[in-house]
């Protein structure tokens, strides 16, 4: 069905519709900013976001710095855009590794089916009975502090209901007629699932994607600020947030800086999907 | 899945954190009990053997969950305490904490939602769409500096941080509460517009219903369905997001305890932590999935009308 779908909704549609809707056209264009600061930042004229002043901590907002510095006199807006590098470099590393986990488990789940796939989507019902945050927070606390760990922490808690999604799309890809077709021709199971089926479950997998990556930079930004993510001096926005705590009365720019950047990334991506998403559903396609 | 294999399994996977922490048990405890001077080699192997700690994972598994049933989830490494006692104790704080901030986004979110939808197109359904958008895109942690700052540091009107009266519970809670808020606001009006368009809100609109009476009485009761559903979730949710907002307004819960067990390397608490809230989400959706029987009676013929 997703096949036929994307078949039915030419590449300019696409856009026309994004055009349209203008909430879509900011998210994408919230997204691409921010992809695009954080990619320029080492061009940028910005101090150095690590560089100690004890000389020039708490200062407030001014020319040389536009956010003013934080508790270390390092400059904010140097933090904040190196920050986004951080987080969108640890986001896209997690889903990396969600996706080839989620795909891994749900193409075993549904191309074999059988027992394997009840043994594993028994697992998946079983990560799936933790409560999310809670198994991240435990995870990455035993493990240790570290930008790895969270990544870690994120991948164990989101896995599952992809694979379960996946899982879906390859059961009904299974015994379509160019499956049949390329297993007449000899082809093995793994070269149908990697070179057939794969590329005929990608589009709704970049949705699932797009939808996903607002949860992901929260679920990261959120264990960093417990501590459990990037250590100092890296600049992130969950733990910058985090040392803002103590000065939030003199300077609660520290707070409002890393706060207003995280729900403007997350909001940008949930847009663009919440765009993406209407223009591949049919129901609401006009 | 059924309930004893989920159990099992929670129970599986708590037990095996445990193992991928770093640090030995026995050198952790003698070095609480010698006031942190390093014990010898011969006193950790001693205390390894006394412990059981060199016996096979299925066997040190086995001890472990006979010992969690009967309510004994092993002891603090650095207070010696008892992890189930201490969990318990907290216990109430964090589930006043999610029960009232579930409370509040029920309260809000789901009238918020009706008027959404049958104010469709309006500013008032505009404003509430913006509103659901926010609300999930401002996590609880950033929610809640933010309303510290204004209701507590430069208003003054509540107290930031401290646990007992309704007015310590009231920043915690909403902070909390708004994202979820935000979430049963949203599907409360997809689900009401839904509703809406189906045929015995036409019958009940052409024998002269007024509107209120349609929109409340006949329409929302199955427009809740799909509500009901997503509580379960919800309620994990704010489980989790407890463990962030305890620690930030000082909330004497289970979440503040599990934070300092993390940051002293307490790892046998997160492992009781784990377990205990996992079996409390379990017990929730099981809740859950009652209530639905009884707003839905089709489901009591197993499904066979639908």
């Amino acid at each position: 069905m997703e096949g036929a779908l994307r078949r039915r909704i030419p590449r300019r549609a696409i856009l026309h519709n994004m055009h349209r809707d203008p909430g879509s056209f900011l998210g994408f264009g919230i997204v691409a900013g921010v992809i695009l600061v954080a990619a320029l930042a080492p061009l940028l004229p910005l101090h150095d976001p690590t560089h100690l002043d004890l000389q020039n901590r708490l200062l407030s907002p001014s020319f040389e710095f536009p956010l003013g510095t934080d508790h270390l006199g390092r400059d904010e807006l140097s933090r904040l855009i190196f920050g986004a590098r951080t987080t969108l470099l640890m986001s896209a590393a997690s889903l990396a590794i969600i996706m080839t986990l989620a795909s891994t488990v749900g193409s075993l789940s549904g191309y074999y089916g059988g027992w394997l796939d009840t043994v594993l989507m028994m697992v998946v019902d079983l990560m799936l009975a933790f409560p999310s945050l809670i198994l991240g927070v435990a995870v990455a606390g035993i493990l240790g502090p570290s930008l790895i760990n969270v990544m870690i922490a994120v991948s164990v808690v989101w896995w599952a209901s992809h694979a379960r999604v996946i899982r879906g799309m390859v059961l009904s890809a299974r015994n379509k007629e160019y499956v049949e077709g390329a297993r007449a021709i000899g082809a093995s199971d793994g070269r149908i699932v990697v070179y057939h089926i794969s590329r005929n479950i990608v589009g709704p997998l970049v949705v699932l994607v797009t939808l996903d990556m607002g949860w992901i930079i929260l679920g990261i930004a959120g264990l960093s600020f417990l501590g459990l993510g990037a250590q100092p001096p890296t600049p992130e926005w969950g733990a910058m947030l985090n040392d803002s705590r103590s000065y939030m009365q003199t300077s609660p720019i520290l707070l409002l800086a890393p706060g207003s950047a995280i729900f403007l990334l997350v909001l940008g991506f949930n847009l663009m999907g919440d765009g993406i998403r209407d223009i591949l559903d049919p129901t609401t396609y006009r | 899945m059924t309930l004893p294999l989920l159990l099992l399994g929670i129970s599986i996977i708590s037990f095996m954190l445990l193992n991928f922490a770093p640090g030995d048990a026995a050198e952790i405890t003698l070095m609480r009990q010698n006031g942190g001077v390093a014990p010898s080699p011969q006193e950790v192997v001693e205390l390894r053997q006394e412990l059981g700690l060199n016996d096979p994972l299925p066997i040190r598994y086995g001890r472990w969950v006979s010992n969690a049933v009967r309510g004994d989830l092993g002891e603090s490494y650095r207070s010696g305490d008892s992890i189930a006692n201490e969990l318990l104790r907290r216990l109430p704080a964090t589930l006043l904490l999610a029960a009232t901030a579930l409370a509040l986004a029920v309260a809000a979110g789901i009238p918020l939602g009706v008027l959404a939808a049958v104010n469709r197109g309006t500013w008032l359904d505009t404003s509430c769409r913006l509103l659901a958008l926010v609300g999930a895109a401002v996590p609880s942690y950033v929610m809640a500096p933010v309303l510290m700052l204004f209701f507590a540091v430069k208003l003054g009107w509540l107290p930031a941080v401290g646990y007992g009266s309704p007015k310590n519970l009231l920043l915690p809670a909403l902070a909390l509460s708004f994202g979820t808020m935000a979430q049963l606001m949203r599907l409360t009006r997809a689900s009401v517009l839904d509703v809406l368009g189906q045929d015995y809100i036409r019958t009940a609109r052409a024998k002269g219903l007024s509107e209120r009476s349609v929109v409340w009485g006949h329409g929302l009761k199955s427009a809740l369905l799909p509500v009901v559903t997503v509580l379960g979730t919800s309620t994990g949710f704010l489980l989790g997001g407890a463990v962030i907002i305890e620690s930030i307004f000082g909330w004497p819960g289970v979440g503040q305890f599990v934070i300092q067990g993390i940051s002293q390397r307490d790892y046998p608490v997160v492992q009781g932590f784990v377990l205990y809230m996992a079996v409390a989400f379990l017990l929730i959706n099981l809740a859950v999935d009652v209530s639905y029987r009884w707003l839905d009676p089709r489901l009591h013929f197993g499904g066979k009308f639908n």
